[in-house]
């Protein structure tokens, strides 16, 4: 009997439960756009906020609603803007993929310290002593501020500067936000002959400070067949749109700053 | 005892979380940022207040008449999901501004032992109803305190060098245990 009255009356409640809840969902019922949760999935997922939303559920709500573009997720990349402009029925025009590339190469050797740093390992107080413990203003201060606020691990700390590994970079641009020095650009995939200096010093305080500096000689210049660098500030730069990345910059440069990745 | 001992206690020295080691589940695992932290707390605060007073009446107008003290259990379990897929499906439509700021912490609450703990505890220490809709008040703000102060260390911890072996989870039980052994300080006050 008792058995009985146990069933029952679990019974009833789940009855009794089960009709409010559906007697709840019709009345309480909202309606849902089903491409927001497909476009979510479709993203990076990492909610690491480099689109400029709250989050990849805010990212996947802008797109159906139309106010955010179907590549703006970099952790997604060609493959994901793909399949997003799929659901939402776009024709989507992919953009290449991107890396962060590190504008600096004075490792440990090449670049002259102007003390030794013993505080906390951060490049944002380090660069905040003294102008930071390398003589180099513009240099990449190695104390890994980058590596700690990459999701991706594709950040690691060798001779004193930063590598990325350009295959596990997502382009997210966290490493850009972290850098006190602005040393981290992200560029495009195929814009890999790149100049790893922004030295604004003149030629002769750049070279003192470090042996990779661009010392705006020029010679990468008058070498280039498609007048794709451009010298200002006191350093080289390469104008990507003119660039044919045949490499014959990087074998005339006497500092070795200029790079084929 | 009066209510506002009976604050105290729930809050400080019966600590759902540092002294009754209920709730662990969310304490540790949205305990990384303060905001998201902040809304797991109201979101539960929201569902223990109801949760005991619904569980209070299932208890004393169906189990305990009928004599199926037993069951108390199962019942409370059956009274809390049907709640919370309630209050979400309301929350929903009535103010979306709250729903989404509770996100998908409201569903993960039907399996917070916390929201079950608060029950049985009522019957066992046979409250009237006030003081059961207190004590599951009292007690989740407890857990909002619990879970806010773990997600201001925890953010902290972020930005500090730590060594590898030690990073993330380890870390985080090391301080949750720190914090616990503090809270003990409350024990014996009231």
């Amino acid at each position: 009997m008792t058995i009985l009255y146990a069933a029952l009356t679990l019974g009833l409640l789940g009855l009794i439960f089960g009709a409010i809840l559906t007697f709840a969902s019709k009345k309480f019922h909202v309606d849902v756009d089903e491409r927001i949760e497909k476009v979510k999935e479709c993203t990076g997922g990492a909610n690491c906020g480099a689109c400029g939303y709250a989050g990849c559920e805010a990212f996947a709500q802008a797109v159906v609603k139309g106010e955010a573009k179907a590549t703006g997720c970099g952790p997604a990349g060609a493959e994901g803007a793909r399949k997003i402009g799929e659901i939402m029925g776009l024709n989507v025009e992919v953009e290449e993929r991107r890396v962060a590339r590190v504008l600096c190469a004075g490792t440990h050797g090449l670049a002259k310290n102007s003390y030794k740093y013993d505080g906390y390992r951060s490049c944002v107080v380090a660069s905040d002593i003294a102008g930071g413990p390398k003589d180099c203003r513009f240099s990449c201060i190695g104390l890994g501020d980058c590596m700690d606020h990459c999701a991706f691990d594709a950040i690691t700390m060798k001779d004193g500067i930063a590598h990325i590994d350009e295959n596990l970079c997502t382009a997210c641009g966290a490493c850009v936000d972290a850098c006190p020095r602005s040393v981290i650009k992200l560029l495009r995939v195929s814009q890999n002959v790149i100049v790893r200096c922004r030295n604004e010093e003149t030629a002769r305080a750049a070279r003192e400070s470090c042996m990779r500096a661009c010392i705006a000689c020029g010679r990468c210049k008058r070498e280039c067949k498609y007048d794709a660098i451009i010298i200002e500030n006191g350093y080289a730069r390469i104008d990507h749109e003119k660039c044919t990345r045949c490499g014959d910059c990087a074998k005339v440069c006497p500092c070795n700053c200029i790079t084929v990745e | 005892m009066n209510i506002f001992l009976f604050m105290i206690s729930c809050i400080l020295t019966n600590n759902f979380i540092f002294s009754r080691f209920l709730g662990c589940c969310p304490f540790l695992g949205v305990s990384g940022k303060v905001s998201t932290a902040a809304s797991m707390g109201l979101a539960v605060t929201f569902v223990m207040t109801i949760a005991s007073f619904v569980c209070y009446m299932v208890d004393q107008w169906v189990l305990v008449p009928l004599g199926l003290l037993y069951m108390r259990t199962i019942a409370f379990i059956l009274v809390i999901a049907a709640l919370v897929q309630f209050v979400e499906m309301f929350l929903k439509k009535s103010s979306p501004a709250i729903y989404s700021a509770l996100g998908i912490y409201l569903p993960l609450i039907t399996t917070n032992c916390a929201v079950l703990g608060v029950a049985t505890l009522n019957v066992s220490a046979e409250y009237n109803m006030l003081y059961s809709v207190l004590n599951g008040f009292f007690g989740a703000l407890g857990f909002t305190l619990a879970i806010v102060l773990m997600a201001g260390v925890r953010e902290r911890l972020e930005s500090s060098k730590i060594p590898k072996c030690m990073k993330g989870f380890p870390i985080s039980l090391v301080s949750a245990g720190l914090m616990a052994m503090a809270f003990m300080g409350f024990s014996g006050m009231v």
